[in-house]
Parts: C-alpha cells; structure tokens; sequence
C-alpha cells in the first residue's frame, strides 16, 4: 500500500526524529511510504489567525504536493484536523488524510504494536485530535467511543499509563495563542506539567508535537524531571 | 478596545487566587459531568434541544407572533424593544403608570445587556438585585463575572468584608450560612418594601404564552408575588414553540448549569393576577442581526446555562471580568463581536479552540468553529494588529514554494545553533519568556530522508 507521508513543518525543522519514527513505523507495518520532498505547512498558523485567505496558497501547494496518493499520513491530529475541516473542499487533496494513530487502527486494522517502553507514561490527548477528529471518547459527551491512542500505547510491552485528574484539558499551546495570550498559555501548560508530575509520569506523549513543545519548553525552563516523546517514537521503540 | 491578554494577565499574578478560581469552577464542570453522565440519553437531549432551537430560530417571526397572540389572550401586556433604550424606557414607563419606585429584580443577564439599573436610578427608581450572587456584585458595583454564579470571582472574605461595609454585619464573619441569612434578612425588607418585580426569562413557550423563570433562590417568586405590577424581559430567542418541548430543556439547563438534577424553583408565570398586571418585554437588540448571519446563527440557542465556562480553561484561569463583555467566556466570545467587532475583535482569540465548549454545550452550538469564523472576519475587516499579519504574510508566502521553505528553515536552524542561549531564549519574545525554545537540530527531517532514502522508499 502506497502512502504520502506528510510531515508538518515543525516536526520537519525542529524534531526530525519524530519524522523518522513514523516512517519506519509504517514501513514496519507494511507499508510502502513516499515522502514527497516539496512539502512545506498545511496552513494552520496563518488561518487560525484568521488569514485564511493568505493560507490559500499554501492549501493549493499542499493539495498539488499530495496529489496522486490514497492515503496521506501525518503524526500530528492538528494539522489533519485542518486539512480535513478548515480547507476548502474545492483544495482538499483527493486521497484520505490521517492521523497516524487512527491510520493503524481504522484503516490498517493493527491494534497491537510489538514496541517496548518500559516506562511511566502520561497520555497527553491533543485536543484536535480528541475532539476534532474523534480520536477517543472526551469527557464532556456521553458515548462509547474506541480510544485509538490509548490502544496502541496499550499494547506497548512494559509501558505503564498513568491517570490524571483531568484527563483531557487543553494544555494551552494553541497555535499563535501561545504567543497572544502568553500568560494563560503557560498557566494552563504548568497545570497541565503538574497534573502529570502529580500522578507519577516520566513522560508526557500525544500526537501533536506541537502541545508537547510547548510543554517541553516549560519543562526544561523549570529543570523538571520530565520528559516529552510523540507516541511515534514510543510505538517504535522496538526490544 | 476589550484587552483580554492584559487581563487576563493581570488575574493570573495572583496565582493563589487564580488556582482557586480555576478548581472551584473546575468542580462545577466536575458535578456537571457526574450529572449528564448519569444520563443514558444525554446525547439524544442535546441532539433534540438543538435542533427544536434550530427549528425555531428558522421560524421566529412566526413563533413570536404566536407567543404575542397567545400572552395577549392571557391578558399579558406584550411590549417590543427593538434596542436596550426602548426596553428601559418601557420599563420606566410601566413603572411610572404603576406609580412604583422600589423594583426587586431577579437574575437577568438582559438587563446587564441594557444596562438597565443605571438608568432607572437615573430616573428615581431603586433597583434592588435580589439573587444573591448578583446582589454582592450589585453591593460592589461591579459586573457579573459569570451568568449563571455571577460572583464566582469572590472569596466568603470577600463576601464578609463587603457586608460588613454595606449591610453592618459581625467584623471577620465569614461563615457562609451567617452571611447567607443576613442576606436575607436585608432582601427580605426590600422584597416586603417593593412595588415591582422585574425577572429575566430562561424560556418562553409560544403555544401557552408562559414564561419560565428558573431560580436556585425563589427570589423571582417572591418579587413577582409581592410587587404591584410584574415585569418580565426576554431577548426574542428565548422563545420554544410548545409546552411538551420544555422538559427537554429542563433536564438539560440544571444539569449543565449547576449539576443539579433540576433547579430548585422552575416557575411558569402565564396570566396575570387578579389587579396586578403583568407585562412581558420582547427585545432584540441585535438579535436580528445575529440570526442574519449565517455562521452565527446558531449562537441564539442559548440557554444560558455557563457549561462552557465552567470548561472553559482560558475561562477558569482569566476571570469573566477579562472579557470586558456583558456575556463573558467561550459564548459571550462569538455573541459580543456581533455587537461591536472592533472593540471586541480581541475575544475570538481568547481561546485555543479546544472544542471543550461545542461539546459540553446542551444545545450544540459549534463555539469554537464561530469563534475561528469570527477570526477571519476579523482579518477580511483588517482589525488583526501588523504584529500578527507582517509575519504570519511573510509565513504565507515561504509556506506556498517547498524550496523557499527549505531555504527558511535551514537559515533559521543555523541561526538557532549558533546564536548565544540568553538570546535564544531571550525574554524579549514571548515565547521565551518562560518557555525553552526547542534545540535547532542540524539536519530537517527531509534532509535526513535525502541522505536515508535516497530514491524514496
């Protein structure tokens, strides 16, 4: 199966790692993954802004990069979640676009993942994911939803996951929001540190980089005893 | 212009307080939760109480038509405010043909809207708040910081300071059932004391004509029960077209607001009675306008009932008072730019669009897509400040070339490497003020992928 990898910008310049993790994730799963090399953003910064229109151009080079795939992958819910909701359909490019996770599960059928991460770990829900693209059930709607990420982390050999008190609040990185409104930005991502600390984590994962370097960076202000990993990198620790 | 990041900023320094308001509003949403999960059919609830607002939205010249006929048959004084002037001067107009001076109002966020106390103390009349929460901010001459516990933002010192000023109450008594029954004693003489009532609505049925009025207290019985001439303002969205459609709203007001299985007085006022008259106000104010807007609309389902404050954690952390705004939180976000774009433009943006709030919400308003659609009527209306657009253009313009973008990302990784740390981190960019920024590694993941799968995978 031929799969567009897509991977956002951030990750791209500042945590190619996480790049990689991916990419040798599906291609362990069987997949036949092209990275086409003129890919740059999805868009998401300038039309959360509310420059929609100066993102059309980036939403034309995105649909033209992507062009001629079945399925796009990208191992970030946020930017999926853009691309899926916020273009218009007229840009949206042909083939189906995924978040990592709901792409193992809902399309390649795999709900058990032979990673080992012996270690404490706090799942971080992303909220575009969560509540965008129904990743999981969130705690404001009464329903049974399967839980993609929880599963996959799950399955990992030696992984233990610990609760939190309040398993789905954002962490405040919100695009420029981390910027405009710095203050309630950092407040909500302490609490969030905290919330995670209290319950005994070593590491914060999720499926955005974006909220967990926002959380990194004040972790490592502070000189916390945590650390932050994308889910990637822990469903492709292998023994 | 409203400036919520200052504010915001300013409720935040005083982090003891700040935590405090964040968990005990926290809990709300906590009992709110216990109460819809308990629940089976809280989804379906939602799904009917939306889509019987949506319904009526499309048709509310008719059900307001309907609802006249009918209140008008009950022998109600129907009135029209097409703006918050008109509906003050109706009411001073009423109460001035009554001969009434002393008015005991009961919780209404629409007065608050028209800024109605003022200008009848203007014109002679006492106005006396008579919930309790809206009662304290009255004492304080404040605004309420929340709609449905409007004085959500005190301490039971505060509380005890404030009375002990204005209603002569034990010095340092902070005991709440202490201040809560002098409270009393003090409402009491001004309910026995007044010759109107005034009470906002929660619903308003258009085949019977009632209005519903829902109280933690009884204060909008007691006022409308002792005053001479009784008075209720609604916002003409408040309407629901039958009586059977009520108890979908019920079950889902209390639940959301308080997580109460129901409110403790849910009190339905349909005729007047015998030589009391009995006057509904049907007001607008924008409302019109708001309907007229097609990604907007949907905010008129309203009920009011704060759930999306309650999750809110921009909310619990910044304070209703950051807004600036009558309706403060997640909704009052989408409702007040309606109002006055320029002023409000910085609320859109008060939010990292979460979506806790379109999913808490009873009638599945979709906040926090009007919240990004109001972001971009922002810029198309060039309110955005040039520290937004100037880079984000220029972000634009390097996004739309794959080479442009690689040329960027490779300057600024070297510029990353080599720049001094105290730089890097500089608090002069508010990313860095008390965040790390991430380390610049040598190589982009596409480098690495040229240098590793040289002919694609």
């Amino acid at each position: 199966m031929k799969v567009g990898l897509f991977i956002p910008c951030y990750i791209d310049q500042f945590y190619p790692q996480v790049g990689v993790a991916t990419l040798e994730l599906l291609e362990h799963l069987g997949c036949q993954v092209v990275y086409p090399p003129g890919q740059t953003c999805c868009g998401q910064p300038l039309a959360n802004t509310g420059m929609e229109k100066a993102a059309q151009p980036t939403y034309d080079h995105f649909q033209e990069v992507f062009s001629g795939f079945d399925h796009i992958v990208a191992p970030s819910g946020s930017c999926v979640y853009h691309v899926v909701h916020h273009y218009p359909v007229e840009s949206r490019p042909q083939g189906k676009v995924w978040e990592l996770c709901d792409f193992i599960v809902n399309h390649l059928g795999v709900t058990q993942i032979a990673a080992s991460f012996p270690h404490k770990v706090g799942l971080h829900p992303s909220c575009h994911g969560l509540r965008g693209l129904r990743l999981g059930p969130d705690s404001e709607r009464v329903e049974d939803r399967p839980d993609v990420v929880r599963t996959l982390l799950a399955s990992v050999s030696g992984i233990e996951l610990v609760d939190l008190d309040r398993r789905d609040e954002c962490c405040g990185f919100g695009g420029t929001f981390a910027i405009t409104e710095e203050a309630v930005s950092v407040q909500m991502g302490l609490d969030k540190i905290s919330d995670h600390q209290r319950h005994g984590a070593e590491i914060i994962t999720g499926t955005d980089v974006s909220c967990l370097m926002h959380l990194e960076g004040l972790i490592r202000r502070q000189g916390l005893p945590l650390q932050t990993r994308h889910i990637a990198e822990i469903l492709n620790a292998r023994l | 212009m409203s400036q919520h990041p200052e504010a915001a900023a300013r409720f935040i320094a005083d982090n003891e307080r700040m935590a405090w308001h964040d968990r005990s509003i926290w809990n709300a949403r906590k009992k709110r939760d216990l109460a819809s999960h308990s629940i089976e059919e809280w989804e379906q609830l939602r799904s009917w109480a939306s889509d019987i607002k949506e319904h009526t939205l499309a048709h509310l010249d008719h059900y307001l038509e309907v609802f006249e006929k009918q209140a008008t048959a009950n022998g109600v004084k129907v009135h029209w405010a097409a703006t918050a002037e008109e509906h003050n001067r109706i009411v001073l107009g009423i109460l001035r043909e009554n001969e009434a001076r002393h008015m005991v109002k009961s919780k209404s966020m629409l007065t608050e809207e028209c800024h109605l106390n003022p200008f009848l103390e203007a014109n002679g009349i006492e106005v006396i708040d008579t919930d309790l929460g809206e009662r304290i901010v009255q004492l304080r001459e404040e605004i309420p910081s929340h709609i449905v516990t409007p004085a959500i933002h005190l301490k039971k010192e505060d509380v005890s300071k404030l009375f002990e000023e204005k209603l002569h109450t034990e010095p340092g008594n902070a005991d709440p059932t202490y201040l809560t029954r002098e409270a009393r004693k003090h409402l009491r003489a001004h309910f026995l004391a007044c010759d109107a009532a005034l009470t906002g609505v929660n619903f308003a049925v258009a085949e019977t004509g009632t209005v519903v009025v829902v109280t933690n207290e009884g204060n909008s019985d007691l006022g409308v029960h002792l005053g001479k001439v009784q008075i209720h303002s609604m916002g003409i969205e408040k309407l629901i077209p039958k009586w059977q459609d009520l108890g979908i709203f019920t079950r889902l007001l209390a639940r959301s607001a308080t997580g109460q299985p129901i409110s403790i007085y849910t009190s339905h006022y349909t005729k007047p009675r015998p030589d009391v008259p009995m006057h509904i106000i049907l007001v607008d104010n924008g409302r019109t306008e708001q309907l007229s807007r097609e990604h907007f609309r949907k905010s008129l389902a309203c009920i009011r009932c704060g759930a999306c404050m309650n999750t809110c954690p921009i909310y619990r952390r910044s304070g209703g008072h950051s807004y600036g705004s009558t309706i403060p939180g997640p909704i009052g976000s989408i409702l007040t730019p309606g109002k006055d774009l320029k002023k409000y433009s910085p609320l859109p943006f008060a939010s990292t669009l979460c979506g806790s709030c379109s999913d808490v919400c009873p009638v599945k308003i979709d906040i926090h897509d009007q919240l990004y659609r109001w972001r971009q009527i922002i810029a198309e209306e060039h309110l955005l400040p040039k520290y937004k657009t100037i880079p984000l253009g220029l972000a634009g313009r390097i996004f739309a070339r794959g080479k442009r973008y690689d040329q960027a990302g490779r300057i600024a990784r070297w510029w990353l490497r080599r720049l001094p740390a105290w730089m890097v981190n500089s608090r002069l960019n508010a990313w860095s003020k008390h965040r790390d920024l991430p380390n610049a590694p040598r190589n982009s993941f596409k480098e690495w992928y040229e240098q590793n799968r040289p002919h694609g995978s």
